[in-house]
């Protein structure tokens, strides 16, 4: 794929226990424990406000938690939260920018995570993983859902990372791009990399699973202990 | 893992993105710039064209108005981001939040507020102003203008979440505006009236020093809080 000879770093290991956490005043979920390393699948699964988004977004350091711990092992070193250079996140926003060109689009997403440019080929090759390496010089608006959507998908292999979070990354996507969605996640794992994706659909990839279900609050103790506020 | 990023060449990246975006269709600049234009072209209309009156109310005028272009224009500055979730990369850059509002604000004094302050003069001379205003119009608009954008940031941060925020905006900034006003018109008047104009302008500077200052940090206090 795109970077031929990339391996991550095979130490790293990210382990939640008894994670809390809260959203306007409502415990979204107590007392999760997990564990991912190098080369890790996790999916997310569980009901619709199970949490599946909050987790991700806390494990990216946006939500604070308000009960236990992460700790992030990578390169010997040991960390309370990772490192926001070692993550990337698609969420339900592609955050593309309509006016501008998808290369436009993709250039400044590379520059503004690496500080560097991106070869053209390098941004060909990430732009056919998906199929969209025709549509590079359009602008972003005259595109479908499906290919904002997939064009968000792009940054993964673009950016080289080794913490992928992903938000439901199958929603609209046709059958050969859930193929090279699979192909592309199993590429990344063989090469140490780890990858967090919270879904409703069979992912076609080996992994773990957590349910979200099993750590809901127990009904009557949602409420905030600490009023309205 | 790779060579760390250079954080410098990220911020002009971001700075180069938010001009490109501002100028480009349905950008915030040339609104921001018409308004700017046809605002203090109404005062002659609306005052009457006795040269006295207006050249009396031309520094006024023009610090007022170019004080209401640049909120007009802040409403977008980060909600744009925030909605198409442009937010989450920029925050998971090597910049950090303070650097992202620091790019952001310098973007916008660039392409909007700084237009404002080249446009003044030609607008002056339409308002009737003295001959002694025009540098330090000039001047106090350069001093004066970063703090309008900076300040600005804190309202458009804190109402980034906010939908329809920008009457929110509006009245959380505005009072914020006033030393800043005070400032520039005072250099301005100083220097109609023959009278030295260099404290107003230090304490213009001082006003923008202190924004620049309050304003990154509690911007980028605003959009973690916006994040969660």
């Amino acid at each position: 794929m795109i970077d031929a000879n990339l391996i991550f770093d095979s130490e790293t290991r990210l382990t939640g226990s008894a994670l809390g956490c809260r959203r306007g005043g409502r415990r979204v979920f107590d007392g999760l424990d997990f564990e991912v390393q190098a080369g890790d699948f996790l999916s997310l699964v569980g009901k619709n406000g199970s949490g599946k988004s909050t987790f991700l977004r806390m494990i990216a350091g946006f939500v604070p938690k308000v009960a236990g711990e992460v700790i992030y092992n990578q390169g010997g070193k040991t960390a309370a939260a990772l490192a926001s250079e070692d993550i990337t996140l698609v969420g339900h926003q592609n955050g593309l920018k309509p006016g501008m060109s998808l290369r436009n689009n993709a250039t400044f997403y590379y520059r503004l995570m690496t500080g560097g440019v991106p070869a053209p080929e390098r941004l060909q090759i990430a732009a056919d993983i998906f199929a969209l390496g025709s549509l590079l010089d359009e602008p972003v608006q005259y595109f479908s859902s499906g290919q904002r959507h997939r064009s968000a998908l792009m940054r993964f292999p673009f950016v080289a990372r080794q913490i992928w979070l992903m938000d439901e990354p199958t929603v609209g996507l046709d059958a050969d791009n859930r193929a090279a969605l699979a192909a592309l996640i199993q590429h990344h794992m063989a090469c140490g990399g780890i990858v967090i994706a919270a879904t409703h659909d069979p992912m076609w990839v080996q992994g773990n699973v957590l349910n979200m279900d099993q750590f809901q609050p127990a009904h009557g103790t949602e409420t905030d202990d600490e009023g309205w506020l | 893992m790779s060579a760390q990023p250079s954080v410098s060449s990220v911020f002009v990246a971001l700075v180069r993105r938010d001009m490109a975006l501002a100028w480009s269709q349905g950008g915030a600049s040339l609104l921001a710039l018409g308004f700017f234009l046809i605002a203090v072209s109404l005062f002659p209309f609306g005052v009457g064209p006795e040269p006295q009156i207006l050249a009396r109310i031309a520094p006024g005028v023009i610090w007022v108005v170019a004080l209401l272009a640049c909120v007009v224009s802040l409403d977008r500055l980060y909600q744009a981001d925030y909605e198409d979730g442009s937010l989450d990369d920029l925050t998971l850059s090597p910049l950090g939040l303070v650097g992202v509002a620091g790019a952001k604000v310098l973007a916008h004094w660039l392409s909007t507020t700084l237009p404002l302050a080249i446009a003044a003069p030609a607008l002056a001379v339409l308002l009737n102003l003295p001959d002694a205003g025009y540098p330090v119009l000039v001047a106090s608009l350069l001093i004066g203008t970063p703090a309008l954008s900076l300040i600005g940031s804190i309202g458009a941060s804190l109402t980034v979440a906010v939908r329809r925020g920008g009457v929110l905006m509006f009245l959380l900034i505005l009072p914020l505006y006033v030393p800043t006003l005070i400032f520039g018109v005072g250099a301005v008047d100083a220097a109609v009236t023959m009278s030295d104009p260099l404290p107003h302008l230090a304490l213009l500077a001082a006003t923008t020093l202190v924004a620049t200052v309050v304003g990154l940090a509690a911007s980028a206090a605003a959009l973690k809080l916006a994040m969660e």
